[in-house]
């Protein structure tokens, strides 16, 4: 160690870019400016990319042009532009955004960084529901399948909570109990499939492999309201969601209320997979996938891990968006499709890598 | 300000759901010294140490700090005045020494201030402390056993309390290592005038450490005093079924056993005899 001689107490220094105003402190890990700056950048160049993409392509500068309500060369284009195209990439990005978030708590609660958004049965609840409301509707009205999938998807994920509960919650019984309420959602799932007329079916198929396709604006709304209400507390938690990777015991002796933390924090991933599935139906692995790439790149304290990774499910979902349309194109993929097409992999790298 | 009378376990009852582990203890922690905790395995002794730090809720009886039950006060009052120190935690992936220390100062912030000037003042003399400064931007899971624990002292100690709570800090550490978990908490006792109440394996380092000593058995407190009074041959017979005998440390003058064998072979030689 050659750094031993000349390293002294005054040289240590904290990694985190603090601002501070009289009483006021707030901190961020230093790598996170930076982080958040090529992000935000990426990502913008991929939305006017993505808009620009389409059945017959827009010059960029028109796709901007069109965004904030400037004339554009072709008046059409800003039709295309503004009604059919931005509604459908926003719900790609708001998706990003919640199922990274989900993921971001449900690994951090969990203490696992192979958790995923739908450990705890949200995207069976969601499905389970919806599903058998197709069946034994008489009319299916299509206005109610959100509000259904929501139901199903938080009460499925609360059912798991109550479920593993024994005077406490141990991580690993709550993780066992969703993993089997998952998998009897999916037992119900195939079996009202094969009771569905076949035009249903494949509806609900399709619901159910995930798709931003025929997205309104009406969705981005949704979306919209929804993040503005569980966001702020999430930012509120995330200080303890800190506290809360380091395990149950030194979370409570540094004097947090483990029992109420984390069952608002789960109730709020919970919430965050709820509405993706309700817009955009059960996304595979962006919500796995976002967390381990903002974890490389601005380390593991929550601050800075939410923002970083919020950018990155918003990148991921409106990148896998654009591949949908591309790869087949003049068809389509639904979008569940290529999140998993990509996530797969990565999932069985991380895997490998650890059991060697 | 009442004068602090320490931490006191009143006719306290603890145990996993059905399993009763201790019952009806009684015991007063001094204020100002190093208490040690010994006893056979499975004694309850890292039971009580739980019990004594509130990360086991007590199923009878209660648990003082300064003359209130720790179970209603509020948790992050508590935990300016508690620390504690549970067995070989885990970290996540990627956490440096400093962000670990730095979490000892959660019970001291809230959301608007996230980190004062002072929380920095603090986490920095910890690191200083526990000879961490070369390594405070270390990722944890490089560190070797020795440098983890004393990073999770370090996190302890930046909590700021005047009692701390150990749970077997020695264990899995190679003796080079014991020792110098041992020393830093000797020190950091004489330098911060903590409190200290930790559980030992070893009962000549617990001789050679600590002021005070409470020998555990089948949840039950059957000796208590300095190492001096405790450690006697009857008593390893008593508890931990060995014969042993008793030396003077002749650098320290404290008590040193050297076991020999346990009970049962010693009386099997007795019956072949006769």
């Amino acid at each position: 160690m050659t750094t031993h001689a000349d390293t002294s107490p005054s040289t240590v220094r904290p990694p985190w870019v603090v601002i501070r105003l009289r009483r006021l402190s707030f901190r961020v890990d230093r790598r996170v400016p930076l982080a958040v700056t090529l992000l935000v950048l990426v990502l913008l160049v991929l939305l006017v990319v993505s808009v620009s993409y389409g059945d017959y392509n827009i010059s960029p500068l028109d796709v901007i042009r069109a965004t904030v309500g400037l004339e554009t060369s072709d008046p059409n284009d800003r039709l295309v532009v503004r009604s059919i195209r931005l509604p459908r990439i926003l719900v790609s990005l708001l998706v990003g955004v919640a199922l990274a978030v989900s993921g971001i708590i449900m690994q951090g609660v969990t203490r696992n960084d192979l958790a995923d958004p739908g450990l705890l049965g949200v995207n069976a609840g969601a499905g389970a529901v919806v599903v058998s409301y197709l069946v034994f509707a008489s009319e299916p009205n299509n206005a109610v399948v959100p509000w259904l999938a929501f139901a199903g998807a938080l009460g499925v994920s609360m059912l798991s909570y109550v479920l593993a509960w024994r005077g406490g919650i141990s991580q690993l019984r709550l993780v066992l109990v969703g993993v089997g309420l998952a998998s009897l959602g999916s037992s119900v799932i195939s079996f009202l499939l094969t009771r569905l007329q076949i035009d249903r079916a494949q509806d609900a198929l399709i619901w159910l492999t995930g798709s931003v396709y025929g997205s309104q604006w009406g969705d981005v709304r949704q979306l919209v309201t929804w993040l503005l209400v569980l966001l702020p507390a999430v930012v509120l938690l995330a200080r303890e969601l800190n506290a809360l990777s380091l395990g149950d015991l030194p979370a409570t002796s540094l004097g947090m209320r483990i029992g109420l933390k984390r069952l608002l924090l789960i109730a709020a991933s919970a919430g965050f997979a709820a509405i993706t599935v309700t817009v955009a139906g059960t996304i595979a692995f962006v919500g796995f996938v976002a967390p381990h790439i903002a974890r490389r790149l601005v380390g593991p304290s929550h601050e800075g891990l939410l923002i970083t990774g919020v950018l990155v499910g918003a990148i991921i979902m409106v990148g896998a968006d654009l591949a949908s349309r591309w790869v087949i194109a003049p068809a389509q993929l639904p979008i569940g499709v290529t999140t998993a097409l990509i996530g797969a992999p990565y999932f069985a790298y991380l895997l490998l890598r650890r059991t060697r | 300000m009442t004068e602090p009378t320490g931490l006191a376990a009143d006719k306290l009852r603890l145990g996993y759901d059905r399993d009763i582990v201790i019952d009806r203890l009684t015991m007063e922690v001094k204020a100002g010294q190093v208490t040690t905790l010994i006893g056979p395995n499975g004694c309850g002794k890292s039971t009580l140490l739980n019990g004594l730090a509130r990360l086991l809720k007590p199923q009878g009886g209660t648990v003082h700090l300064n003359g209130q039950a720790i179970h209603d006060m509020d948790t992050k009052h508590l935990a300016r005045m508690l620390g504690v120190l549970s067995q070989s935690p885990a970290t996540p992936e990627g956490l440096t020494v400093y962000e670990l220390v730095a979490q000892g100062r959660y019970p001291h912030q809230r959301f608007f201030q996230q980190w004062s000037a002072h929380d920095e003042a603090e986490c920095e003399e910890a690191i200083a402390a526990t000879h961490m400064t070369e390594f405070a931007e270390r990722r944890i899971e490089t560190l070797s056993g020795g440098q983890r624990q004393r990073a999770w002292i370090a996190m302890a100690l930046a909590q700021r309390t005047p009692i701390l709570l150990l749970d077997e800090p020695t264990t899995y550490l190679d003796v080079g290592y014991q020792l110098e978990v041992l020393e830093l908490i000797t020190r950091l006792h004489h330098e911060r005038s903590m409190t200290i109440v930790m559980v030992l394996h070893d009962i000549n380092h617990a001789a050679r450490y600590s002021d005070h000593l409470v020998v555990l058995k089948e949840g039950n407190i059957v000796a208590c005093g300095s190492p001096d009074e405790v450690v006697t041959e009857q008593l390893l017979a008593d508890v931990f079924r060995v014969e042993a005998a008793i030396l003077r440390d002749p650098n320290t003058g404290t008590p040193l056993c050297v076991p020999y064998r346990t009970i049962e072979s010693t009386r099997k030689d007795c019956l072949g005899r006769c």
